[in-house]
């Protein structure tokens, strides 16, 4: 079948959908955007978490059908969402290889994030060291960014029961309250 | 840079910002943050096909036969396979036994092995192709346990063993047996006024790594394959490859994916070689992306034990004696069972001061799922059991237990039981007394003006107390694990660092076969690199085996072995960029020959800091470049017989203390804390230190309190192969984890580091134990601890 | 595979009446997980995510009829002066995510004994509005709704509607066992809802039984003994004796099985606290709200 829909403020078509195809499997194998994660497809990680129509969802449980005419965010339009912007990521398919390649170590020098095109609450992860694998990162993103949108100064209660959707295996979870409470902040003092 | 002239020494790399001993921010982290970091299971090629494996549904069976036309019918796939179909004579693999085969033959030996695999052009065709292999399988009873396996008439597990271990152990379904005698036990033994006797188990536990496994296989033009994979060894996985797929070394590239999280769990091989051959068959690129049901089946997990302990101590507090047996189940396949054997014996006395002990160690063969490596393996298992006897032994004396465990404490000089002695720091008793020193966290912290906020509560979010039951406890615990590969094993690493003047700056490239699994690896290179060259810009090139090997993303070894590596591959490029300043400027300046030169800040200066030149004029178009392989110093194996022998290299420690809340009437836990101190030598990162300190001690919460793969002993079937039945900790379930971290040089390590990421896994699980032990006031000889145990239900 | 997208409601009849095999689908949360895994695959998936009224909740006089979509997230947040069981149970299920997208009824649809929301449903009192295109609307008890594991009084061309919930006339306290803190299934599950109105108390049991039970007897004794001792009245405590007794009767009716979650026997002990403490925080809160009232009065 085919679902048309739209990601990150662009208008997304997919083709020859298999029916029992997920939304995330549409966003990660058909469109080119495979920072949603996969790693369980059975709704208890969060790794896949997308925002559809605004709210954080499994994408993995939501069947691509219904997202027909949906609105959907991933983590690639996180940075745009959170400047409300609205210019999307151009539709391919997965990652090349040659994208898949190298990193520079001075690039990530910036402490503040400036001019580095990141919405607060990704430059606090990676700079509060929330980041080890990183495969449940994207998820935590969409979910902690939806969060402080909400609640723009959360306790560590409230961090913890908007985040325990979402499972991380590397960091204890330490690193991941401190990014969020420096995104508060930073967000807090207009930085 | 000093005022001109100024006679401060410095030394190398100290002038240098993001170098050694700063928390620099991740290299990759904008990748990661951002979605864009290609993970393995992201790749994509034009054209692929997708693979699928189809897995035994029983523990042990005859394959009597397998029928495979109606899947190969099936429109859209374009390949089965199965054993018939291997292409050399080579059909087994394994990390040290190549007792695994490739696709099972005439037999299946643990649930879920695989048995054939499909490649279509869509995953679903995949999964119906698969459904469509018909397998006749005749069941053969199960061996599940020590007394199923060693009993004389029991089924063997494998019939031909012709492996190294096989002449030394005393039934053919035990892998490898290791004893450790020193001193005079049963001379001791009369010495003790108290010996305290216990029996403890320790569930198996799953890496239970976020990224599923996956690949990208890609056949290339000369007849090999590409293959872009997550592992934590590409040479490792390159060396049991080749021989199967029929290719030389150099026709199977293997280039390094993202890869999410490993924990021990990607030392095997998983989907590797399937994929390799659906390639090569196909002539397309093949994608294998494990689902988490799968993935339960497609790594190996921790060895579930059984420890038998006895320990003696005299009235005034001082052991004795030790005796223990450990009986590790290593499952269908030997994958690091013997490794494993070693860490739990050499390390089953703990950080602990004991003459006199008589050790056994045990992996078996059974039915069960295969058993390897995970984080602090072995180690971790008799840390659980001796440190449960450290408790029980100061109660009987009416010791405090911090104070009991500081009396009998190793120290540097200490000999372990292997006869090794220990000659670096052990700061064991100090770091008892740092965790005990720290602040405790308020009661009842989940008193709120508005009534009891669940959330802080056991039970959390399920509402299940508000406070009524609620018991808290306190427990202690310390560990001891090795670093670095041990018993005699050729641990080395190899680093390429390249120098060269980049638009008008020196840059330097590091180039590692290193498997960044998360721990950070990549983000201590370029510090390493920025100290020892004293450039701004480094670049981290991609993993991949166009470089040497660099050993086993594991054994807490890669700071270590492979930044020992760029450490010496960059002091070798320093010293060539410095014959070619001599060469070229030494006649302008005396200092050029006479001076300790250092390379700092882009430039040539002297270690009074006086600049001699820019790097960019020393080197102008000239690349330096340099290759080089480095060892740790080496280890021997133990002796079969006594276990005497200097197995480790280094060892590492780490204390906790818990704090846990306990409904007593529902048996549920909340760990209210969970402070840790470790010694790590040198924190090259100390923001990577902390991160993973605290990602260690949570693994071990995890076990203490919910992780456990449950088989069932009649069938050897998994029964929670899901995230919805094996429980990892959530957020809310993960508490504050203080950190302080301790920083005493090993003279012989570079920088005088530490191996740190495993040393925390250990001594969390006990100290959760002995918090809950102190709270219920229950013996608890088991790990994890369900509700069942709590309530006695 | 099919994928159905009916547009309204009577779209979605028809296309069940003309696909009875058709599996209903709205969060996605149960049926996805079983298509992910291969556990099912369906002839045809129906969509009801189209259906607005589904999202829909109305408060009425004594009951709420609440969609069957509406979100947990809605009931957790808009529905809990209403629905306060049902809003704390709502609360326990899975993550942020989950309650995003499932509904209550998803819950009853599948029928699994371990469905957060059952509890809530049976002790506050509810029936089922299901329809088909055929023979229209029909409405089914909520304790009659249950047949089997994972089986319900739905027939094949049926699909449910919306539930009518009986507003709160008392106190209501939910609580559940599982062994993480939060993101869990539910080993067991009690509900407990006090209805002054009709001077009764309704309980509701999961996961401890093939469907999910009231505990009948535990609540027959307790309204005789709540009645006999003028307790509604009088505002006094519950005997520590007459709470153990409700605790064992509310043991009594669970028939648990052992699984990997739990065992039986757990199973049965842990109801029985539960059934105690939300005993205690109901009636506690019941004399507050007395107090509260005559001291107004």
């Amino acid at each position: 079948m085919r679902v048309n829909f739209t990601v990150n403020g662009r208008p997304q078509e997919a083709d020859d959908v298999w029916e029992g195809e997920s939304l995330l499997y549409v966003l990660r194998e058909r469109l080119g955007l495979p920072g949603s994660k996969n790693a369980c497809e059975q709704g208890e990680c969060g790794s896949c978490t997308v925002r559809l129509d605004g709210v954080p969802v499994c994408s993995c449980l939501v069947a691509a059908g219904q997202a027909e005419g949906r609105d959907v965010v991933t983590v690639e339009g996180l940075a745009d969402y959170a400047r409300q912007r609205s210019c999307g990521t151009g539709a391919r398919g997965g990652t090349s290889l040659d994208e898949a390649r190298g990193w520079q170590a001075g690039r990530a020098d910036s402490q503040t994030g400036e001019g580095t095109g990141l919405s607060p609450v990704q430059q606090a992860f990676i700079d509060a060291g929330a980041v080890q694998c990183g495969f449940c990162t994207p998820g935590l993103l969409v979910a902690a960014d939806e969060m402080l949108e909400r609640n723009p100064n959360p306790s560590d209660a409230d961090i913890r029961e908007a985040l325990s959707g979402n499972l991380c295996r590397c960091t204890g979870y330490e690193k991941i309250m401190d990014a969020v409470r420096l995104a508060a902040a930073r967000q807090s003092e207009g930085v | 840079m000093p005022a001109n002239g100024a006679p401060t020494k410095i030394t190398q790399g100290s002038q240098t910002r993001g170098g050694i001993g700063e928390s620099t921010l991740r290299p990759d982290g904008t990748l990661k943050v951002t979605g864009e970091f290609a993970y393995s299971s992201d790749m994509w090629h034009e054209d692929m096909l997708w693979g699928q494996i189809l897995r035994s549904t029983v523990a042990h069976a005859e394959i009597v036969s397998i029928d495979t036309s109606e899947a190969l019918a099936l429109p859209g796939v374009y390949a089965v396979m199965t054993y018939d179909d291997l292409p050399t004579e080579v059909k087994n693999y394994g990390l040290e036994i190549q007792d695994t085969p490739v696709l099972a033959h005439g037999k299946v030996r643990h649930h879920g092995e695989p048995v054939a695999i499909v490649a279509a052009d869509h995953p679903e065709t995949a999964r119906r192709a698969a459904a469509k292999i018909k397998v006749d399988y005749r069941e053969l009873p199960v061996v599940t346990d020590e007394a199923s396996a060693t009993a004389p008439d029991a089924i063997l597990v494998h019939e031909h063993r012709d492996d190294h271990h096989a002449g030394h152990v005393p039934h053919p379904n035990i892998v490898h047996r290791q004893p450790i005698i020193r001193g005079d036990v049963a001379e001791a033994r009369r010495r003790a006024d108290v010996i305290v006797e216990g029996e403890y188990t320790f569930g198996m536990q799953d890496q239970a790594f976020l990224g599923p496994e996956s690949g990208l296989a890609v056949p290339e033009e000369d007849g090999g394959v590409h293959l872009y994979i997550a592992t934590q060894w590409l040479h490792s996985d390159l060396r049991q490859m080749a021989p199967v797929l029929g290719l030389p070394e150099d026709k199977v590239r293997m280039t390094l994916a993202g890869v999410g999280g490993a924990f021990g769990g990607r030392e095997d091989l998983s989907m590797q070689i399937h994929a390799c051959l659906l390639a090569l068959r196909t002539g397309k690129p093949v994608k294998i992306v494990y689902n988490r049901f799968e993935s339960f089946f497609g790594h190996v997990h921790r060895h579930p034990a059984k420890l038998r302990y006895e320990h003696g101590a005299t009235r005034d507090g001082k052991l004795t004696h030790m005796k223990c047996r450990i009986v590790l189940d290593g499952g269908a396949y030997a994958s690091a069972s013997p490794a494993v054997v070693g860490n739990a014996a050499s390390l089953s006395a703990g950080p602990y001061v004991i003459d006199d002990v008589d050790i056994e160690a045990v992996a078996l063969y059974t039915n069960n799922p295969p058993c390897g490596a995970m984080r602090g393996f072995g180690a971790v298992q008799a840390c659980f059991a001796y440190e449960a006897q450290m408790d029980r032994l100061a109660k009987e004396l009416g010791m405090d237990p911090v104070e009991f465990r500081q009396l009998n404490a190793m120290e540097q000089g200490t000999v372990m039981p292997t006869g090794q002695p220990v000659d670096s720091p052990a700061p064991v008793a100090e770091l008892l007394r740092r965790v005990k020193a720290m602040p405790m966290p308020p009661e009842r912290q989940w008193e709120s003006s508005e009534g009891a906020d669940v959330r802080q509560l056991p039970g959390g979010l399920s509402n299940t107390t508000h406070g009524e039951g609620v018991v808290r406890g306190v427990g202690y615990a310390v560990g001891i694990k090795n670093v670095g590969f041990s018993e005699g094993f050729d641990d080395y690493s190899t680093a390429k660092v390249r120098m060269e003047v980049v638009g008008g700056e020196p840059v330097a490239t590091v180039h590692t076969a290193m498997a960044e699994v998360g721990q950070g690896g990549v983000t201590v290179h370029a510090q390493i690199a920025r100290t020892e060259l004293g450039v701004a810009q480094v670049t981290i090139h991609p993993a991949d085996t166009q470089v040497g090997s660099a050993g086993s993303t594991s054994a807490s070894r890669q700071t270590y072995v492979t930044g020992g590596a760029v450490r010496y591959a960059c002091e070798l490029v320093r010293e060539r960029v410095l014959e070619i300043g001599r060469r070229r400027f030494g006649s302008y300046h005396p200092a050029w020959a006479t001076a300790e030169l250092l390379l700092e800040g882009g430039k040539v200066v002297t270690d009074g800091g006086e600049v001699l030149a820019d790097l960019a004029d020393v080197l102008e178009d000239r690349v330096v470049e340099v290759e080089e392989e480095w060892r740790h110093r080496p280890t021997e194996p133990f002796d079969l017989r006594t276990g005497q022998g200097n197995g480790h290299v280094q060892y590492s420690f780490a204390a906790h203390r818990a704090v846990v809340e306990v409904d007593t009437e529902l048996g549920l836990v909340k760990v209210v804390e969970l402070a840790c101190a470790q010694d790590v030598g040198k924190a090259l990162n100390p923001l990577s230190v902390i991160g993973q300190i605290q990602g260690g001690t949570t693994q071990g919460l995890g076990v203490a309190v919910m992780e456990e793969i449950v088989v069932d002993p009649k069938t050897a079937k998994v029964r929670n192969p899901s995230f919805t039945d094996y429980l990892i900790p959530t957020i809310l379930d993960t508490p504050t984890i203080p950190v302080d971290v301790l920083e005493l040089a090993d003279e012989h390590a570079p920088y005088g580091l530490r191996g740190i990421g495993e040393a925390p896994t250990l001594s969390s699980t006990p100290a959760v134990l002995a918090a809950i032990r102190n709270a219920t006031g229950l013996e608890l000889n088991r790990t994890p601890v369900r509700p069942e145990h709590l309530t006695g239900t | 595979m099919d994928f159905l997208r009916p547009a309204s409601w009577e779209e979605a009849l028809a296309a069940k009446a003309e696909h009875p095999t058709a599996v209903p689908i709205a969060g996605g949360t149960d049926v996805m997980v079983e298509i992910n895994f291969d556990h099912r695959r369906p002839e045809y998936l129906l969509d009801l995510g189209r259906v607005g009224d589904l999202y829909e909740w109305e408060v009425g006089e004594d009951t709420v009829r609440l969609g069957a979509s509406v979100p947990y997230t809605a009931i957790m947040e808009n529905l809990r002066a209403e629905l306060p069981g049902l809003a704390l149970a709502s609360h326990t299920v899975a993550s942020p995510q989950i309650r995003n997208r499932g509904g209550v009824g998803g819950n009853l649809g599948t029928a699994s004994p371990a469905g957060d929301a059952h509890p809530a449903l049976l002790a506050a009192g509810a029936e089922v509005e299901v329809e088909s295109a055929a023979r229209g609307t029909r409405r089914i008890p909520v304790d009659a709704f249950y047949t089997g594991v994972k089986r319900n009084a739905l027939q094949s061309d049926e699909l449910i509607r919306a539930v009518h919930i009986d507003k709160a006339d008392g106190p209501q306290q939910y609580s559940k066992v599982g062994t993480r803190n939060a993101m869990v299934i539910a080993v067991c599950a009690f509900g407990l809802a006090l209805h002054p109105r009709t001077r009764t108390v309704r309980t509701g049991i999961g996961s401890a039984a093939p469907t999910p039970v009231r505990a009948t007897a535990a609540e027959e004794f307790l309204n005789a003994a709540l009645e006999e001792g003028g307790f509604w009245d009088n505002g006094k405590i519950i005997t520590p004796s007459a709470a153990k007794r409700f605790a064992d009767l509310c043991s009594a009716a669970c028939n648990p099985i052992d699984d990997v979650r739990g065992t039986a026997s757990y199973r049965r002990h842990a109801v029985g606290v539960m059934a105690r403490r939300t005993l205690t925080w109901t009636w506690e809160s019941y004399r507050g709200a007395r107090r509260a009232t005559e001291g107004a009065a």
